[in-house]
């Protein structure tokens, strides 16, 4: 009786952290899309790296360690190293892929030092940089479910308001801006919104693997499909799957990390995606290019009509 | 203690430089990010030589974990190759996953190694002086001086010796294929020596500081010059500024030393994207100022100009109705008139405004006549 009763608690604290993992795979996976979309993929690496000093803020000035005040933090953070990779690549030459690098790496190693600051003050209640880096998605409690919900909620429900702009944005900027949509304006929702996703993110996979969660459900739901929505529909279902995959694989083996599982199972959706998917598939392209083969035979080509280049 | 100070700085000015050197070709040629992740990437490496050479200085560990960072730069291209992935979505794709299999090695047989996952990522330059190279009994300095400076002069040597190479395939890529030199090759060699550097360096400032090391100071060089040899010699000296810098900023507030050179790596940047004469932000903002009154006194002698010698050019050149014709507020009208008397493009004749003949020539040149 005794052992049941664990039983149905454990089950109960995996289901709690696989809806967790579910609700934020699906939320990062319809984010991603855009990100995918507009070729700014490693964004999503920069602002969570960047996050770091703005939860050490938040952590020195309250002196909390409620998530909701950290991820406030992350977030703000967050939102201002990309706003410094904007403004370096509009002002300056430098190109993006510099100005993400620069802001990823400073930002994270300004908060290493405010990290080893806060450990040195000898605080019992540290916020833990192991979490930072690799999310603990075991701690994932009733309460952070509920933040992930609504925040996840709100970002999704401006995502859809926003639907005609952002899609516009996303595929003719140039076009969005001669008929008159606000650009920058736009732009700064769309990182707003990715921003608050990948902050959701970091308490159940981490800085260091948050990017993949943007990335891989969008990059293989893209390989299904040419429309927005069925892709952002597709991303999400992916993000799902690969969330509560990851989480009962690292529950039923021992000492197999929850965050680095999901990263593993999305990155298997993606291989599925590329070598299986109809169209764009490399199997289905590999079996086109025979068939083309055989029918070009059939037509009576052998493959000698060409003229050779020949030595003379 | 006085030479712990020095070893350290030493090791930090070694590794900046080396890192800096590579970073300037990753930066001219949009793949910094690629050192991103290989420092990520070279975990599982450095894992698996582990397991076997249990020490995280041994050669054959480098090699490894070098090894790893090169597989995931032919990953990511056969990845862009298909065509079904952009460039930037394969190297979000890759390193993750490499890194997620080097924490799983780690977390499943943590029970049997003793490598420090904080050390791995965030590295620990104070602790770099204890390991010390002792060759019958001599201690010669701290091993990761000896690591660092052979990897500095491999880089050197590199960038000396296909210079010209370099120079071509990353300004010009089609020429240079086109002319016969190898572009794949010297991509490839520059990829592993970045894969080398980035093994080397972890060791004292962890694999995500690496990226601060490598694309750091090449930006901000970038922002100072247009020449690539001028480029590289300021790269390195910046790198060095940083690292000595950060170092006494570490000493000083008894923080992580990589940290405070990651730190200073920033300050040093916003410092220069501030000042820098023709590409800081002043100079930008001071440019648009000097524009929008250049523009201001154009419009202004162009009016005077058309007017000038017509009946009407009494009542169009008064000073006081101005900026009617102009449809200005008057307070902008009088501070135009103030710049454009200034500049001598026209003169005050009791209530009328008059041209110069330089204001003459100026609205000759800009309307073509």
């Amino acid at each position: 009786m005794e052992n049941l009763s664990i039983l149905t608690h454990l089950d109960y604290t995996l289901m709690i952290v696989a809806i967790g993992a579910a609700l934020l795979g699906s939320v990062s996976g319809a984010l991603g899309t855009y990100a995918v979309l507009r070729r700014q993929s490693l964004l999503g690496d920069a602002i969570s790296h960047a996050a770091l000093p703005g939860i050490a803020i938040a952590f020195l000035l309250t002196g909390s360690k409620t998530p909701l005040i950290l991820v406030f933090g992350a977030a703000i953070a967050g939102w201002l190293g990309t706003l410094l990779i904007l403004s370096v690549v509009r002002l300056t030459r430098i190109k993006y892929d510099s100005a993400l690098g620069i802001v990823l790496s400073t930002f994270f190693g300004f908060g290493l030092v405010l990290h080893t600051l806060i450990q040195r003050t000898g605080n019992a209640n540290q916020a833990g940089l192991d979490t930072f880096l690799f999310g603990q998605a075991a701690t994932i409690l009733k309460s952070d479910v509920l933040t992930i919900g609504i925040l996840g909620g709100i970002a999704s429900i401006i995502m859809f308001v926003f639907w005609k702009e952002l899609k516009l944005l996303v595929f003719d900027e140039s076009f969005a801006a001669s008929i008159g949509f606000p650009i920058r304006v736009l732009d700064i929702l769309l990182t707003s919104l990715l921003v608050i996703a990948i902050v959701l993110g970091l308490q159940a996979v981490g800085a260091v693997l948050m990017s993949a969660m943007l990335v891989a459900p969008a990059v293989a739901a893209r390989q299904w499909t040419d429309k927005l929505s069925v892709m952002m529909f597709l991303a999400a279902c992916f993000g799902v799957l690969a969330g509560v995959g990851g989480t009962i694989i690292s529950s039923s083996v021992s000492r197999i990390p929850t965050g680095p599982t999901i990263v593993l199972c999305a990155t298997a959706v993606v291989g599925f995606s590329i070598l299986f998917a109809p169209n764009r598939g490399l199997l289905w392209g590999w079996f086109r290019q025979q068939r083309n083969k055989r029918s070009l035979t059939l037509s009576g080509y052998d493959g000698s009509s060409y003229a050779q280049p020949q030595d003379d | 203690m006085i030479q712990d100070h020095l070893d350290i700085q030493l090791i930090a000015i070694v590794t900046a430089v080396a890192c800096a050197l590579p970073g300037v070709f990753l930066v001219l040629r949009r793949m910094t990010l690629m050192s991103d992740a290989i420092s990520h990437a070279i975990l599982p490496g450095i894992v698996l030589a582990f397991f076997f050479t249990e020490s995280l200085s041994s050669p054959l560990l480098i090699l490894a974990a070098a090894g790893t960072g090169v597989l995931t730069v032919v990953v990511v291209e056969l990845l862009q190759r298909t065509k079904l992935v952009k460039e930037d979505a394969a190297i979000g794709l890759t390193f993750p996953a490499l890194f997620s299999i080097g924490v799983i090695l780690i977390s499943r047989f943590a029970g049997n190694v003793h490598l420090d996952m904080d050390a791995v990522l965030l590295g620990e330059l104070a602790y770099a002086p204890l390991n010390r190279l002792n060759i019958f009994g001599y201690d010669l300095g701290p091993v990761s001086l000896y690591v660092m400076g052979t990897i500095l002069l491999l880089n050197l040597a590199f960038i000396l010796l296909l210079y010209k190479e370099l120079k071509l395939v990353t300004f010009d890529v089609s020429l240079a294929a086109a002319l016969g030199f190898a572009p794949t090759l010297i991509h490839y060699g520059l990829m592993t020596l970045v894969s080398v550097t980035t093994v080397g360096a972890f060791d004292a400032v962890g694999s995500i500081l690496v990226v601060a090391l490598i694309a750091g100071p090449p930006t901000t060089a970038y922002l100072i010059t247009n020449r690539l040899s001028l480029m590289l010699t300021l790269s390195a000296i910046i790198g060095g500024v940083n690292a000595v810098s950060g170092y006494w900023l570490a000493y000083l507030f008894d923080v992580s030393i990589a940290g405070a050179i990651a730190t200073m790596t920033l300050l040093v940047f916003g410092l220069v994207f501030l000042v820098v004469p023709n590409r800081g932000l002043i100079a930008i903002a001071r440019r648009r100022a000097r524009q929008k009154w250049e523009f201001a006194q154009t419009m202004l002698v162009i009016h005077l100009f058309n007017h000038e010698g017509l009946p009407e050019a009494e009542a169009e050149s008064a000073l006081a109705h101005l900026h009617e014709h102009l449809s200005w507020d008057p307070t902008f009208t009088r501070q135009v008139v103030k710049y454009a008397l200034n500049n001598r493009c026209v003169s005050e004749k009791e209530t009328q405004l008059t041209l110069t003949e330089s204001g003459r020539a100026v609205a000759r040149q800009v309307l073509v006549q």
